[in-house]
Parts: C-alpha cells; structure tokens; sequence
C-alpha cells in the first residue's frame, strides 16, 4: 500500500492541472492526438514486437485489429474534432422568443481507463482516444497478463504524451484495487462481468458513471446457404472470427455457431478445408495463430474438452501444446449444453457447432441465454435478417462477416444486459467521455406577467395557451374572446 | 357463566370484543400477507419479464394506446390529481397545473408527435474499412425497468420517466414517494385504470419495499432523489450489472450581476425559489452570487416582487406551497437558527410549525461553513452571498459538488461566456430560472454528485433504449487478403486500405509498393 500517497499526489496534480484549463483547448486535445499517432505510426515494429512477445500475434492481425484501427480513429478524431467539440443548437418552437438553447460537450475531469490483454493497444488507446478528444485527463491501467504490451504502452505515452495529463498505471489487481478506491469522474471498463461488478460498486462511492465493455458468448448462426462461393466465404470468415482474432481471444469473437442438421456436416467439411489451405498441416508451424495468453487460461480451456462426453463431440483438431501455450483450431459437434464450453464465454481456439432442426430455433436457442455483445448471421435470407434483427437483442448484430463491425466508427460499440452498459468508437467515444450540458439563454425583454403570483384564473388560461404553443389562443385569451374552460373553475384558486 | 341474569348489553359486549379481537388477528394476518417483500418484487419482475417477452410491448400500436391512454387519463382526472398535489404539499392548482399536470402533457404529446421517428432505425453511412456494407442503429427496448420517485414533484417525476419507458418499449414498474401519499396512492388508482396491467405497474411503499424492488434485476433503473439513496441505488445496481440515470440535487447557486433588469430578475428568482414548490425543488435556485453593493438593491426588488406575489403575509398566502413534512420542516428551522445564521436574516424568519410553513426568508453574507451553506437548502430559504468581484462567485460555486442548475443574470456577453466556459452543471440557464427543464429537446440530466444519465423528449426514448449496431456485409467482393496466410503483399495492401489512400491502394494491388 506504498503507493498510495504517491498515487494521490499524482492524481490532485492531475486535476488542479485540469482545473487549470489547459485540456479543454482545442490545441492542446489536437496536439495529444498527434501524439498518439506519431507513437503508433513511429513505434510500430516496437508494437508488433510486444504483441508477439506478449501473445504470438502475427504482425497482419496486430496491424489489422489494433495498429490500423487506431490509426484510422485518429484520423478520424482529428478530422472531426472542431465539429464535436462545437455545442448543438436545439430548434425551439416559435413561441419561445428570444430564447436560444443548445447542447454544450465539456470534459468530465479525471477519468480511468482500465484496459484488458487481448487487444493491449486497441482496448488501451481507442477509449484514450476518446478522453483525450473530450478534453479530460485521463489514467491508463493496462493489463499485467500482456507485460510487454503494458511497458511499452507507459513509455510511449511518457514520451509522446502531456504526462501532466495522461498517465498510464501498471500493476495487477493490487493497483486496480487502489485505483478503484480514488475518485473519478470516469470509469470506462474493458473485461469481465465478474470484475465489472466490482468496478461498478467500487464507483458507487464518489457517484462515478462507468462504461462496461464485458462479454458474452457471441453465436453465429450460418444458414443452409446454396451458392458454393457464399458458403466458402462463409466459412473463411468463421475461421478469421474464430482462430484468426487472437486465437479465439476477444469478447466479440464467434463463440459457437448453429446450424441446421441437415447442412452440418457440409459446413464441418468446408472448414476443415479451410483451416489447412490458410494454417497448413500445421498450424503452430504457420506461426499465424496467437498463443493463449498464460497457463491460467490454458488449463481453464484444456478442462473445457477434460469432460468425456464433449472430448467425444471434438471432430477436429484438439491438440495442445502446454509449454509453449498453444491451441490448435478445434471444431465440435454437438457437446452436452450443459457442459462449461457451453455455458461459459470460451475465448480461446475451440468451435463447438450446435445442430437445430431448422435454422429459426437459432433465435430461442439464443435468447434463453445471457445478452451476447455480438450476434452473427450468415444468410441472405430477409425474413431471418429481420428476424434476427427483432427477435434477438444483443451489443450489435453483423450480417454475413464477424468482427468487422469494431472497425466501423459510425456505428456504437458497447453491450447490453451481460454484455455491459455504454459505448464508443467514433464520434461516440467523444460523447462517452463527455457531459452535455444544456445551455438556455433569456432575455429580459419578453416577461410574461403570468407566470407570477398572486394565482388567477386569466393567468392560468395564458399559460395554459402559452404551453400549447398556441398563439392564436393567446391573442384571443388576451381579447377576452377566449372562453375559460370548465375544468379551470377550482375553489382552490 | 354468564346466567341468565346477567344484561343482555353485556352480553353483546362480550360478543362484539370476541369480534373485534378476531378480526383484528385476520387483518393483521392479511396485512401481513400484502406486505411487499422480495418474494413479491420477484414474482412482479418474473411476470412483467414473460409480458414482456411475449412482444407485446414493442409494436407501436401499443406504446401509442398507452400515451393516448396517459392523455385522456390527464383530461379526465385534472382535478383529482391537482387535489393529490394540493393534499400532500399544499400545492396551489396553478402550480400544480403549470408544473406537473401540463408538462407530463407535453410530455405525451411530444412522444405521441414524434414516436414513429424515434423508432425508425438510424441508416449511417460506412466507411473504406467495412466496404461494402451499409449499416443502421436500431433502438430496441431494455426490457423491464424501475422507476422510483420522489415526493416534491410527485406526479410529474413519476409520469415522465414511465412515459419515456413506454415509448421505448419497455414494461415498468413505479415506485412513488410515500412522503407524498395522497398521490402515490391515487397513480395505483390511475395506472390500474387507465394503462394496461400486464406491462404497466405500481409499487407503493417506504424503504421495505423499495429494498425488495432493489434486490431484482432489472434492465434500468431511474431514480430521482437524494445522493445519499442514489448510491444505495447504484450499489444494488452493481450487482446485476443494472445501467442507472440518477437524478439527484444539489446547490443550484443564481449568480447576479448588477447591469440586469432588475425588477424582472427579482421576479424570476421568486419564480425559481418560492413560486416553485416553496423552494423544494432540486432545481430551485439554492443561493444567489451578488457584488457587495448591488446586494440592498437585489434585497429591496426581493422584497417588493414578494410582497406583489404572495401578500404581505406570505405565511398565510394560499399561493405558495406548504413544507412537505414535520421532518422536513424540523431541518431547515434547524437552519434557520444556527447561531451564526440566526442573526443574517434580512426577510423572514417566520415559521408555523402547525401549518408546515416558512416564510420567504432571505439571509444576507451568512459564513461559508455555516450549515444552510453546506447541504442542499430545499425550502424556501434564500441566502445571498456579496463578492468584490464577481469573478469571485466561480471559486464560491467550484468549492461545492457540480449542481444539478446554475443561474446566471447578466447582459454582458463576456460574463455570460465565461460563466458557460468555467462552471459545470447539469444544465444551465441564463436570466432566468428553472424553466429550462421544459424547453423541448434538451437533456435533463446531473453530473457528477448531481447525478448521471439523462432524460426528457428523445432523450427519454433513447435513455431507455439500447442501441444496437447493424452491419450488413455481402459475400460478393471478398478480398483474399483478410486470410492466410498472410503475405507481405496483403500486409501492404492492409495499410494502403485503412490509410485510405486510393494511390497506395492502387499500387499495393498492382504489388509495385
């Protein structure tokens, strides 16, 4: 607990430093971006460096997931940042003279940032980027279980960062507990729902509003699809959202797929095809899967297949290699429901296929279940898009793809139910990072006597025309033309 | 026993004790049996949950009858529902009509006018990295959802939120305040009555009965209320991983420069305080800002405009609201007589503790630490505070919680930028008071110990909506180099995609980069 008075000083210099205003100035918020960018442009070998140190990560996947979409928000944060940063005029109606109203963003003041291993850079910095856009000051805690990844984080945003403002917290679940205890104005929470909870009841104390950005166990359902090149992109993809994003790692990677009885063995044929035509006869050779991310995580997903009945449903792959944390890209049919690979969120290189009868028992089969963050559908078929669309609720639902939609900036990011509460990416990480202020200005010069005592009933009468926006009425109250109506006659007046 | 002999009046006595004793064991075994305890909130939520699943509640349609229903139940039931409002709190029918009864109105009618677009889904436009695809946002409801209330705007902070519920589709059960009981027990009449039973629900009750509410899970929860039982709120919250909008207080502080009209803003802070449910409102003006020598100015327009408004006994005036509780009245006489308080009262001072009234009270420079300084006035106590400068107020109203309003009365345009820039608040308003709130298409919401999340208009219907990301992709133009494995050309061609630039794009297809 030595780090406790340390930490304090440093977080009152933080917000006396953010009192002083120097973060709301639009320079100041640009300069940050672009420090951020250089960081990521400049630093990017030294990046894809830790994430195979930290993960086995091929460079592709380390650009593809964190390198190029950080890249692409700052570009897009620092195209965009004069128009978010500017207040929103609300249209009043015409009755409301001389009075202007409009929606003012301002920074919320000292915000946490805690970030999980899966995606170190992508999950540290794209909330970042969001704080820094809304002028705050901001705490990173990234995580320990990506070593590497999290020193490097710290050195860069030492060097490329206002470390008056930023600064980043490394350390385990000690220094969380510590972080958790201060006050904030922000918590934005990438992890599990068990620590989830815990962060949220941490912000109860200081009223702190949290962003959770949780799990799930993500479904896609893949209908009997005719066309032999839409099941095969079909299937390249389930591969690339499954053994292609981490190894299976990431809370919006596909979890299990459904498929109808009849076209399941087609579909188990075609993916075995697949895995070796991109990962060879060997994939750990290919060196183009991530490894799991310590032992921990490896023997929680090696007991997943210790059950006999689901070691029986494996047809494919299943071998693992405990030294050196690897998973080869396993496929299942049918495991018992009950089994933990199907009820707990998997994350990691196991693809269990549960067969429905016929493809729209997908839809029960899913809401009997926690909200998922992400729900995929591989169909052409409209009526099962809509269906899916109203009948289902989860984060987001993507359509024929898997995973694509963390890179698309108009649209939110976030969780429903289990799956977590808030969102960014976009113009919505600003908005997530910011309070909205609404901002009315009078005049003196239109005051309506009405509004005062002493209570009359013609008083009552003008402002009841007044609220309906009814000018005519108004006039006519004001002649003496309007009749008072019936319920308007109280003794209480 | 008894013989014969004995009266028959006795007798009968006997028989109606023996009566009496019997029913009353009964009652208090049915009493029993109606009290509200977990077991009954989670029958509540189990059923609500299966309405709500069977789809009922999510077709226009019905989210349509219930506002109409809301309408016609506001025509119909004027009078009672003023009556409510003038039993538990005194509250004159104008204000009452101005400030509860007319806004859930106008409340209504904005949903009703604007529903059918709210619930279009949102078509945004994609970029480069997605291409082709084309993608929307559609707001689909929560589920079911716990509104709880409070006491000083009855009717309206009950009615708002559940219509924004109902607009977005959810099934919702209200929990009034019991510190108004009058009208919480006539919203069970109501809401039987008037909204459909299966997704539209009452609780009523005290802290028993809003613990078992809390112990469920639901998928919002909307509390307006003190930050004290916010936290508890938000705790019970954490452990289902529940979102919440927390509208709490604060020290709403009217900052008044001496270049303003000042007959005009007299009148408006009477409106904002007294006129405003005798100052029990969490956007009341708390306490004003003035320079040193405006202050008798500002003093004497107070009392004038006063004496105009409410008589010139305004104790007895039947145009101001009543203090809603003995509790209530107790802690702000304790106010009122602190020592170093008891001697600043420039206006006032005068109390009916039958009645549960307060006179208008305005106190003048009372010291920082004083009590009425530290917490949340909520009564129709003024005190002003005089400045050198009034720049000064900024460190006046930073060294309190973020307010829920703050107040600003000025003509000059600097002033009016800088009081914008510097302060944070909830909302703000700028010469005038309170009436911000019901300016249509602004967030009502607090930061900070004034609370989170927002509501009002759209924002209701958005607060109580989740908003779910569409992406619709195509299996036609599938690039070969999202798979493995991976090569050097795709690695190129990646970054020339997300740097969007169609030269590099060219020239990484072409593989001469």
């Amino acid at each position: 607990m030595a780090m406790m008075p340390a930490l304090e000083r440093d977080l009152n210099n933080m917000s006396e430093y953010y009192e002083s205003g120097k973060t709301k100035d639009a320079s100041w918020r640009e300069s940050q971006l672009k420090g951020l960018r250089s960081f990521i442009m400049e630093k990017q070998d030294h990046i894809m460096n830790a994430l195979m140190q930290d993960l086995g990560k091929h460079q592709l996947e380390a650009f593809r997931d964190e390198i190029g979409t950080l890249i692409k928000t700052l570009n897009l944060a620092l195209k965009s940042l004069k128009d978010w940063m500017s207040g929103k005029k609300a249209k009043l109606p015409q009755i409301a003279l001389l009075t202007s109203a409009e929606i003012v963003p301002e920074p919320l003041g000292l915000v946490l940032i805690i970030s999980s291993w899966n995606f170190p850079f992508g999950l540290s910095l794209e909330p970042l980027i969001g704080a820094v856009a809304a002028g705050n000051v901001a705490v990173l805690k990234p995580s320990e279980l990506s070593p590497a990844c999290s020193s490097l984080l710290a050195s860069g945003i030492a060097t490329y960062l206002d470390n008056n403002a930023i600064k980043v917290v490394q350390g385990g679940p000690e220094e969380t507990q510590q972080l958790l205890q201060q006050r904030w104005d922000k918590i934005f929470f990438t992890g599990s729902a068990r620590v989830g909870r815990i962060v949220m009841s941490a912000a109860v104390k200081h009223l702190t509003p949290v962003t959770l950005e949780l799990g799930g166990k993500c479904p896609a359902v893949v209908d009997s699809l005719s066309s032999s090149w839409d099941i095969g992109t079909t299937v390249k993809r389930i591969i690339v959202g499954k053994f292609g994003t981490c190894a299976g790692q990431a809370c919006i990677s596909i979890d299990y797929v459904l498929v109808e009885k009849g076209y399941c063995s087609k579909l188990v044929e075609l993916m075995k095809v697949w895995i070796k035509k991109m990962y060879g006869d060997n994939p750990q050779r290919s060196k183009t899967i991530a490894r799991i991310v310590n032992k921990h995580h490896f023997s929680r997903l090696k007991s997943l297949l210790d059950d006999k009945m689901v070691k029986q449903s494996v047809v494919y792959g299943g071998s693992m290699d405990e030294e050196n944390l690897f998973i080869e890209p396993t496929i299942l049919v049918n495991p018992p429901l009950e089994a933990a690979i199907m009820s707990e969120e998997i994350f990691g290189p196991l693809l269990p296929i549960i067969t429905v009868e016929k493809i729209e028992e997908s839809i029960k089969f899913i809401n009997c279940r926690p909200k998922p963050l992400a729900i995929y559908a591989f169909t052409k078929n409209q009526t099962l898009q809509r269906r899916m669309i109203s009948e289902t609720s989860s984060g987001s639902v993507t359509f024929n793809d898997a995973i694509l939609q963390y890179a698309a900036d108009s649209l939110p990011f976030g969780g429903v139910g289990e799956s977590g509460f808030g969102m960014y990416h976009g113009k919505f990480s600003f908005d997530t990072f910011s309070h909205q202020k609404a901002v009315v200005r009078r005049s003196f010069l239109t005051d309506f006597w009405y509004r005062y005592p002493p209570w009359t009933l013609n008083k009552l009468q003008l402002l009841e025309v007044s609220y309906n926006y009814d000018y005519l009425g108004l006039l006519l109250v004001l002649l003496g033309l309007k009749r008072p109506s019936k319920r308007l006659i109280s003794d209480h007046i | 026993m008894l013989s014969k002999a004995t009266s028959l009046p006795i007798k009968l006595c006997c028989f109606l004790f023996i009566l009496m004793f019997c029913n009353s064991i009964s009652g208090a075994r049915s009493r029993r049996e109606q009290v509200f305890d977990g077991e009954k909130a989670n029958f509540l939520v189990r059923e609500l949950r299966k309405n709500f699943d069977s789809g009922r509640t999510k077709s226009y349609e019905w989210r349509v009858s219930q506002l109409e229903a809301i309408v016609k139940m506001l025509e119909e039931k004027e009078e009672e529902i003023t009556d409510a409002l003038y039993k538990d709190l005194s509250k004159p029918q104008f204000e009452a009509f101005i400030s509860e009864v007319s806004q859930v109105k106008s409340s209504c009618s904005e949903a009703l006018q604007e529903l059918k677009h709210w619930m279009k889904p949102d078509k945004v436009k994609t970029t480069i990295t997605t291409f082709p695809s084309s993608a929307e946002i559609v707001s689909e409801p929560l589920g079911v959802v716990l509104v709880i209330s409070t006491w000083n705007f009855p009717f309206l902070l009950s009615m708002d939120p559940v219509i924004g519920a109902i607009s977005a589709g959810n099934a919702v059960v209200l929990k009034p305040s019991e510190i108004a009981p009058a009208v919480s027990s006539l919203l069970v009449n109501l809401i039987e009555q008037y909204l459909d039973n299966s997704a539209v629900r009452v609780v009523e009750g005290a802290i028993p009965e809003t613990t078992a509410l809390l112990e469920q899970k639901w998928d919002k929860i909307l509390y307006t209320g003190s930050a004290r039982v916010g936290r508890i709120v938000m705790a019970a919250a954490a452990k289902h991983l529940t979102p919440v909008i927390l509208e709490l207080g604060g020290k709403c502080p009217a900052v008044v420069e001496s270049d303003v009209n000042l007959q005009v803003t007299a009148r408006r802070i009477i409106a904002g305080k007294w006129a405003c449910n005798s100052g029990q409102a969490c956007i009341s003006v708390d306490y004003v800002i003035t320079r040193k020598e405006f202050a008798p100015k500002l003093i004497s327009a107070l009392k004038e405009e006063l004496e105009q408004f409410f008589g010139k006994d305004p104790i007895e005036s039947k145009d101001m609201s009543r203090i809603v509780s003995p509790n209530q009245f107790a802690r702000l006489v304790n106010l009122l007589d602190e020592d170093k308080v008891s001697d600043k009262i420039v206006l006032g001072g005068q109390r009916d503790e039958k009645k549960l009234r307060i006179a208008p009270t305005i106190l003048l420079d009372v010291p920082e630490d004083a009590m009425v300084m530290q917490e949340e006035i909520f009564g129709p106590i003024l005190p002003i505070i005089t400045v050198g400068n009034i720049e000064d107020c900024y460190r006046i109203i930073k060294s309190k919680p973020k307010p829920l309003a703050a107040y600003l009365f000025t003509n000059n345009e600097q002033l009016k930028k800088d009081y914008v820039e510097n302060i944070s608040s909830g909302g703000m308003l700028i010469n005038d008071a309170v009436i911000h709130v019901a300016t249509r298409g602004l967030p009502f919401g607090g930061v900070e110990e004034s609370g989170m999340g927002c509501y009002h208009g759209k924002f209701s219907f958005d607060s109580f909506s989740h908003k779910k990301s569409v992406l619709y992709r195509s299996f036609d133009a599938d690039s070969s180099m999202r798979y493995p494995p991976y090569t050097p050309q795709k690695e190129k061609l990646l970054k020339a995609i997300i740097g969007g630039n169609i030269v590099q794009i060219i020239l990484a297809l072409l593989g001469w980069s």
